[in-house]
This record gives structure tokens, C-alpha cells and sequence, in this order.
């Protein structure tokens, strides 16, 4: 690839896909900063892998298109993948984060249950 | 006739998948591809009991449409609070949406679009599956993100899976 020569329109379109790209992942990685707590922080970086993706793998299908002279659309596949896994990821997170929260405010004196020890073994009922 | 009718849609996605992962149109691959993807439909089948019957196609395009526009309309607006002064990130908070829609693949696709726009990540189902609970980051409105989430979203999803 490193030979081939693109057309100025396609060089400059993939250089504003990449920065305008690379900017929101920039931005949603500023977020992890400037936002506080858990809840907040985990819409951050949805932004790198929605839109700032998206703007990357856009630059890519030119590049390879324009450099293979047909239309390349295996970066379609990575964008397949994200929009399953990603979304995911970010349940379980805030799931978990809800769980965590939940136990602290039970973990009151007053909420703790008077259940029994955990049964050794052979303990028959009554 | 049960066991063809499983070979549909889900079949023709993995064929479509193996040719793009290839990045060919040989016959070759017309081929291997059906027959992989034939042999993993069937062989599968007992670990997916419940089957999806999408239907209504064209809505689940202009969905894909609507949904592509609205993340792209959040990342500005998400870019904004976070760009943006203080105040305006002192709204995040959970809220609960009453939901009609009923079908686990329509309730997967929903959470999937819910938590891929950025601004909004499901948070649970009750477990009657009446109500849906969501945090949203730029919570001001709750009126407009209940009319946003079931007009654009909760109703093409049912006219899709139910």
C-alpha cells in the first residue's frame, strides 16, 4: 500500500474523516475527566466508538476503495462487531455499578438480616 | 419445513459475513460459505430456542437510519455537555420509561440502540417487563426522552419482532 498514490480529494477527505474522528475520541476520553461518578462517566467514551469509529472506518473504506479500485467493505464487519460487543460491555458496567451501589446502601446495621449461617453440611430441617 | 424455515435470514447474514471477512465473490466461497454457515444454523439451532420472526424489512432500514441519525445528532450533543460549562453536567440521573414492547430480540435490539447512542445506557428491566430504567447524562426533559425512546425506537421495534 505504502507505494500507492491517492487523488488529492480522497487524501483530503480521509485526513478530515480521521481528524474529525480522532477529535471525538479525544473529547469523550476528556470526559473520563471532566464528568463525575460511575454513571456519568460511562457515556464518555461512547463517543470514540460510535461516531469517532465510525468517521475512521469511513476513512479507511476510501482509502482501500480508491486504492484497490473497487469498493472495499470489510470495515463494515468492525462496525458489526462494535455494535455487538460494545453496547454490552457498557450493561454490564452500569449493572454492576448499580449492584455495587445497592449493596453499600444495604450494608446498613439496621438492614442486615438475621439469616442463618451458612448450613455446614447435614443439618437436617427442624 | 421447521428445520428449512430456519435457514433464512440468520443464514443468509453469515453468508453475507463470510464473503465480506473473505472479501471475495468467488463461487468458491459461494460455496464453503453456504455450507459453513448451513452447518452452523442447524448445528445451533438448540442453543437459540426461541426464534426471531423479523418481519417488515423496510422498517428495520429506516429504523438503521433513524437510529444512525440520532447518534450522531447525541455525539454533538454529548460533546457539548461535556465541552460545556458545569451546570450542564449536573443533570445525569436515572429515569423509568413504561415499555409495551415484549419480544427478547426486540428488547435486545433496543437496549443495544439505547446504549450505542451516546447520552442514554439502559439500566434494567423490571422484572415484569413493564418498565424500563435508563441513565441519561443530560437528564432535563424526562417527557421528551419518553416520547424520543417509544415513537422512534419502541414502535417500528414492534412492528418489526411482534
Amino acid at each position: 500500500m505504502s507505494g500507492v498514490q491517492f487523488p488529492l480529494w480522497a487524501d483530503l477527505l480521509a485526513s478530515l474523516l480521521l481528524i474529525v474522528g480522532a477529535t471525538l475520541a479525544l473529547i469523550g476520553s476528556f470526559g473520563l475527566l471532566r464528568l463525575s461518578g460511575l454513571f456519568a462517566r460511562i457515556h464518555a467514551p461512547t463517543l470514540g466508538a460510535t461516531l469517532g469509529l465510525g468517521c475512521v472506518l469511513l476513512a479507511s473504506i476510501l482509502l482501500a476503495s480508491v486504492g484497490a479500485h473497487r469498493l472495499v467493505l470489510q470495515e463494515v464487519l468492525i462496525t458489526l462487531f462494535m455494535v455487538g460487543t460494545a453496547p454490552v460491555t457498557a450493561m454490564l458496567l452500569m449493572r454492576a455499578g448499580m449492584y455495587r451501589r445497592r449493596e453499600d446502601g444495604s450494608r446498613k446495621p439496621s438492614r442486615h438480616q438475621d439469616t442463618a449461617r451458612p448450613s455446614t453440611g447435614g443439618a437436617s430441617p427442624e | 419445513m421447521k428445520r428449512l424455515s430456519l435457514l433464512t435470514l440468520f443464514t443468509a447474514m453469515l453468508l453475507a459475513l463470510w464473503l465480506l471477512l473473505n472479501d471475495t465473490l468467488e463461487p468458491g466461497h459461494w460455496l464453503l460459505g453456504a455450507a459453513l454457515t448451513i452447518a452452523i444454523t442447524l448445528g445451533t439451532a438448540a442453543m437459540r430456542p426461541l426464534r426471531a420472526r423479523p418481519h417488515h424489512l423496510l422498517v428495520a432500514v429506516r429504523l438503521l437510519g433513524v437510529v444512525l441519525v440520532d447518534i450522531t445528532r447525541s455525539n454533538i450533543a454529548v460533546a457539548g455537555v461535556i465541552l460545556g460549562p458545569a451546570r450542564r453536567r449536573a443533570h445525569s440521573g436515572f429515569m423509568k420509561i413504561p415499555i409495551d414492547l415484549r419480544d427478547p430480540y426486540g428488547l435486545a435490539a433496543l437496549a443495544c440502540i439505547i446504549t450505542a447512542t451516546p447520552g442514554t445506557v439502559w439500566a434494567g428491566l423490571s422484572p415484569d417487563g413493564g418498565n424500563l430504567t435508563i441513565h441519561v447524562l443530560d437528564l432535563q426533559d424526562e417527557e421528551a426522552w419518553i416520547r424520543t425512546i417509544k415513537h422512534r425506537y419502541e414502535r417500528p421495534l414492534m412492528e418489526i419482532f411482534e
